[in-house]
Parts: structure tokens; C-alpha cells; sequence
């Protein structure tokens, strides 16, 4: 029995999962090394790249921020509207990533409703990386916040309450003893931000407007490869992603198995 | 530091937390606030710590108002049940963290802060220990380095919240010794929390006994354990027999037998309830005043032996116990027929108001004689 249930989860997780990440980097090299090479060398394909890590660059330190100072403010203090707080954090994960960009649309486009705010100066927000790192904000929002609350919550407020009584600030309370305690929870949070990040597609679809080399993403540039038939680019660009995806899946782990017993509490997700 | 609290009221909601609570605290005295949960004693530590604020009274230290003064500045050191050390840091960062975050002009070297930390943690007999982590330190020495963290910034006053609750029970005893001493050479004024009434017996040069958010006694271990105010505060310090009975004078009876005399003798009468510990009943002559009673069963438990009684004239249960090397143990065999004296007891008003006879029914106390001095 028990060598059943094993060989079934590994069937199905070699089939579902295993068996396509494989094949993204069969296909990825299936025309050669040459070929891969000369994908990533596209101009266009580099500037996805680049455009990718800026926008997880500024919306990964933003969500750091945020996620880190609405944890506190949940886990150590009481106040009025703390219950919609904590459920105003979780709605990302509820609305639909392309409900998510639509907003911003709306928001920001042609007739949105806040267009005429923005009307006097160059700045563009829809179709352009201020549309892309907000939609990114957005989805991504949760991730920090989840990790942290939980572990804060559990550790309770004995430590920044002995810190205050032996003289020291709010701040060096917070950077001495708040923030040490939680280091491990923040990084792997902030891990799986940046995953998200990266990978985002419906939300970035609906606000960049896929401008070749301008406000391409990483996977909006492989489903336009992908929609082209070039198929070897597509799963080249693809096999990038995948290995991003490993790295932190490595990473992970290795967090886990070093500062398991400090995360375990905080795993709800 | 002496500490002064003044009319201290604190309501959590609808729950009355503290009533109206007054304490002097002299300088350099060693406290113990003790009570059942719920009865407010850590609420008011809180107070005097500035974790919680009144919502009337004031708090004063040295004859100064500290009632609005935050937390890190009334220089307090205060000791949490579960350590609260600072898991990252080293023991030496832990006890010299007070140190290292004051303000820059007055923030001693690096080198003296270490020299300092070093020098408590040899006071608190943690020499050599100083780059261990909080996780590699057992419990005990885990709140040693609690308290040498708080002694660090010179408090002028030590709170510790049930410093020894979290700690096995031979731990503990190591520990109240080891903190007794530590007072002594320090000097300073400590106040701690505990539901344990032999800690507080065992630790303090006072005890504050504490009910239902307020005072029920406050006095010296000889004032609260022989002249307990209420039936509440003999209760709490220790096991109890309670032996309803008649006041007639200077006689306390049970049924027609007189179980003591009172020295002075009383111009009432009435019922009233009899506390007596298990280890004040000794064997007396039949002549003699006392209560007879049948042995049910005798158990030892290490140095004390354990005797269930059953009174001989009236519906009654006691226990009795002596400690294993008394010469009347050999007569607490089971089914043995005894009288008992009551070497020291207190009187209270009868809990059962139903017969209301004059004064003993009143809710204060009417006598807490003993039959003999001690």
C-alpha cells in the first residue's frame, strides 16, 4: 500500500510536473547550442530581460517595505480596522492577476479616471514600466506580509518589550531585535515575491501593451515567440525562466532545511 | 529606590483588573506580589514597569511622578518568565545591549561595555560563558543572563515576572537561594510575581497577597502565615482544614466538644469557621482541649507523613501531617481512635450565613488567637 501511494505521487509528479520542465529545455537546445545562443543574443529578447529584473528590481524592495511595516503594524500593535487590514492583504491572491491589471487600466488609460491627474506631465503609466512594476506591486503584495505575520505574531512582544526596557529607541528595538528575529521568514518571503515577480504574465499582459523591446517581459516575449512559431527562441527565453524558477527552488530548500523550525509556524500557503 | 503607588485603578474592558490598590515599597526591599491568576499581581508589575499604564493613580519612584513616564526611560530591569533574550546575539551582546543603545554621548566604549558585561555575567556566575548563544545555555542560565541584561543599565528597580515558572522544580530552588544572594550584594529593590506561595514565603522580606485586584494582606512571612487577615489569605499560603464550629467564650466547639480555649475570652457567641493547617493537629491528652477524630489512611510522601482523619462526633473530614521522624507518627495507624489539639489556628466568620446569630456573622474578622505561643 504505502509503495503504491509512492509510486503514484511520483507518477503523477514526474508527469505533470518534471516531465514539461524537461521539455521546455529539450526543446530549448533541440536546434542546438548555436541557435539558443543567437536567441538570447535577439535584441528584443534582451531587452525582456532587462525589463524583467528592473520591474521584480523596483517592486521586490517596494513589497519588502510595505509587506515588512504592515506585518509589525498587524502582529505587534491593536487597532481600529486591523481585521479589514489583514483581509485587504490577502485580496491579491483572491482577484484574478488579469482582473488585477484591468484595474490599472481603467485607472490609467486613455479614459481612466485618473488620466487627467497626470495629464500636464510626460509621465505614462499604462503601456509603459510605471503600469507593469505597479500591476507587479500588486500581485506580488501578499508575499512578504504572509510570511511575517505569522512568525511575528507567534514571537510576541517580550523581546521589543525588554529591548524598550533597557533604554533603547522604536528604531534600534526594530533594527536590533524585531527585524534579526524575522530575517530568515523575510528572505524566504521575499524569495517567493521575487519568483512571482518574475513570472507574473496576466496582470503585466493587460497593462504593457507588448511593445517589442520596450514593454515586453520575460513572458510575454515567449508567448509572442511562441504565437510567431519560433518555437526554439520561445522555449530558449523559457528555459530561462525555468532556471529562475530552479535557483529559488534551490534556494528554498536550502532555507528550509537550515531555518526550518523558525519557518514552520508561518507556512499557510 | 523606594516606590510609591497611589490608588491604582486599571479595568481591562469590563473586567476590573485592579481596584484601587496603594503599596509602599522601601528601598532596597525584596517584594513578592502573590496571588492567584487573575488576582492582578502581574498587571500591577506591569504598572510599576510602564508595560501597562493606570487609568487612575499614580506611580511615583523616589518620591518622583512616573505614572506618564514611557517604559525606556524609568530605568527599570525587567525580567520576563520565558527570558526574552535576544536570540542572535551573543550572551555578552544579550547582558550589554542596555549599553550599547544609549545615545552616543553617552554610550561607553566598546571595550568597557564588554568589560562590564563580562563583570555581571561573573556575578551571576556565568563566567566564560560570554560567546554562547541564548540556545546553548540551559534554562536557569538562560534567566541568569536575563537578569544580569537587566542589571546591566543600574535599574533602580528589578521586576521580575514569575522569574522561575518556566523552570523544573530543583532549578527553581537553586535559584531563589542564588537570588536571595544576589540581592543581598546588590542591594537592589526587587519586586517580583509569582503564584507560588513557597517561592514567596522562601524569597521576600514582604509579601503582598493579592485577590481580585486588590490587597488582601500585605506583611512579613511571620505576619502573613500566623496572623493571616482573611480566609482567602489563609487559604492561599498553604493547605487548610476548615472546622466549623461555636464560639462560647473562650471555648471554640465542635458538637458538645470544646476543641480549644482561647487565651482572652470573648463576650460573643456564635458561629464561626476554624482554620487549621494539617501540620498544626498534634496528639493530646483525653482532659485536654481538642478534636477527636478516627485515622482513615496514612500515606508517607517523602519526609512527610500524610494522615486522612475522619472527626469522631460530627460529619467531618481533616488531614493531618507530621513530619516522618515525629514521635506521635508510631499513633496514626489506620483505624486508631485520637484526640487532636489545635497548636495553631485562626477564626473566622462562619461562611455559612444561614443561622445568623449577632456579631460572628458580620463579614470581619472576629479572632485569630493561638492556643499557644509558638
Amino acid at each position: 500500500m504505502r509503495w503504491l501511494l509512492i509510486s503514484l505521487a511520483l507518477t503523477f509528479l514526474g508527469g505533470f510536473l518534471l516531465l514539461p520542465l524537461v521539455s521546455v529545455f529539450v526543446e530549448a537546445f533541440r536546434n542546438g547550442w548555436e541557435t539558443y545562443v543567437i536567441a538570447l543574443q535577439d535584441p528584443d529578447a534582451q531587452a525582456a530581460v532587462r525589463l524583467t529584473f528592473l520591474a521584480a528590481g523596483i517592486a521586490v524592495p517596494l513589497n519588502l517595505v510595505f509587506g515588512v511595516a504592515a506585518a509589525w503594524a498587524i502582529a505587534k500593535f491593536e487597532f481600529r480596522g486591523k481585521s479589514i487590514l489583514v483581509t485587504l492583504i490577502d485580496l491579491p491572491f483572491s482577484v484574478s492577476p488579469v482582473v488585477a491589471g484591468l484595474v490599472y487600466v481603467l485607472m490609467f488609460g486613455a479614459s481612466g479616471w485618473a488620466t487627467p491627474l497626470l495629464a500636464g506631465t510626460d509621465i505614462q503609466i499604462i503601456f509603459a514600466l510605471p503600469g507593469i512594476v505597479l500591476a507587479t506591486i500588486f500581485v506580488t503584495f501578499p508575499f512578504v506580509a504572509r510570511e511575517l505575520i505569522p512568525l511575528m505574531q507567534e514571537q510576541g512582544t517580550d523581546d521589543e518589550q525588554a529591548a524598550l526596557s533597557l533604554g533603547a529607541s522604536g528604531w534600534q528595538t526594530f533594527w536590533h531585535v524585531t527585524l534579526p528575529n524575522v530575517r530568515w521568514g523575510l528572505l524566504y518571503g521575499v524569495l517567493l515575491c521575487n519568483a512571482r515577480a518574475m513570472g507574473e504574465f496576466g496582470a503585466v499582459s493587460v497593462v504593457s501593451g507588448h511593445i517589442r523591446g520596450h514593454t515586453n517581459t520575460m513572458p510575454l516575449h515567449v508567448e509572442i515567440l511562441y504565437n510567431e512559431y519560433n518555437f526554439a527562441a520561445a522555449f530558449a527565453i523559457a528555459s530561462l525562466l525555468a532556471t529562475l524558477a530552479l535557483l529559488t527552488l534551490g534556494l528554498k530548500s536550502l532555507l528550509e532545511a537550515r531555518h526550518g523550525s523558525e519557518l514552520a509556524r508561518s507556512q499557510k500557503h | 529606590m523606594e516606590i510609591a503607588l497611589c490608588n491604582i485603578n486599571k479595568n481591562f474592558g469590563a473586567f476590573r483588573a485592579l481596584n484601587e490598590v496603594d503599596l509602599k515599597i522601601d528601598s532596597g526591599e525584596l517584594i513578592a506580589l502573590l496571588g492567584p491568576s487573575g488576582s492582578g499581581k502581574t498587571t500591577l508589575l506591569r504598572i510599576i514597569a510602564g508595560l501597562e499604564y493606570a487609568d487612575t493613580g499614580t506611580v511615583a519612584f523616589g518620591g518622583t511622578d512616573m505614572s506618564r513616564t514611557p517604559l525606556r526611560e524609568r530605568q527599570i530591569g525587567f525580567v520576563f518568565q520565558h527570558y526574552a533574550l535576544f536570540k542572535h546575539m551573543t550572551v555578552r551582546a544579550n547582558v550589554g545591549f542596555g549599553l550599547s543603545v544609549k545615545p552616543r554621548g553617552k554610550r561607553p566604549l566598546k571595550s568597557a561595555i564588554r568589560d562590564c558585561a563580562d563583570e555581571l555575567l561573573e556575578l551571576v556566575q556565568l563566567g566564560g560563558l560570554g560567546d554562547r548563544y541564548p540556545h546553548q545555555l540551559s534554562g536557569g542560565q538562560r534567566q541568569r543572563v536575563a537578569l544580569a541584561r537587566a542589571l546591566a543599565i543600574e535599574p533602580r528597580v528589578l521586576l521580575l515576572d514569575e522569574p522561575f515558572g518556566a523552570l523544573d522544580a530543583k532549578v527553581r530552588k537553586e535559584l531563589r537561594q542564588w537570588l536571595r544572594e544576589l540581592h543581598q550584594k546588590t542591594g537592589v529593590t526587587t519586586i517580583f510575581v509569582t503564584h507560588d506561595q513557597e517561592e514567596a514565603l522562601e524569597l521576600a522580606d514582604r509579601i503582598v497577597i493579592m485577590n481580585e485586584g486588590g490587597i488582601a494582606q500585605i506583611g512579613t512571612v511571620d505576619q502573613v502565615y500566623e496572623r493571616p487577615a482573611s480566609p482567602f489569605v489563609f487559604d492561599f499560603l498553604g493547605s487548610t482544614n476548615i472546622i466549623p464550629a461555636r464560639v462560647e467564650g473562650a471555648a471554640v466547639t465542635v458538637g458538645d466538644e470544646v476543641i480549644a480555649k482561647e487565651k482572652e475570652p470573648r463576650q460573643i457567641s456564635g458561629p464561626a469557621d476554624v482554620y487549621v493547617r494539617p501540620g498544626d493537629l498534634r496528639i493530646t491528652g483525653e482532659s485536654e482541649p481538642g478534636i477527636s477524630v478516627v485515622v482513615t489512611q496514612v500515606q508517607r510522601t517523602g519526609p512527610i507523613v500524610r494522615a486522612s482523619l475522619r472527626a469522631a462526633n460530627v460529619d467531618l473530614r481533616l488531614t493531618a501531617e507530621l513530619p516522618h521522624l515525629h514521635h506521635d507518627v508510631p499513633h496514626f495507624r489506620v483505624g486508631a481512635s485520637l484526640k487532636l489539639r489545635l497548636a495553631l489556628f485562626s477564626l473566622f466568620p462562619s461562611s455559612q450565613q444561614s443561622d445568623n446569630e449577632g456579631v460572628l456573622s458580620e463579614s470581619f474578622l472576629i479572632g485569630r488567637e493561638r492556643a499557644r505561643a509558638r
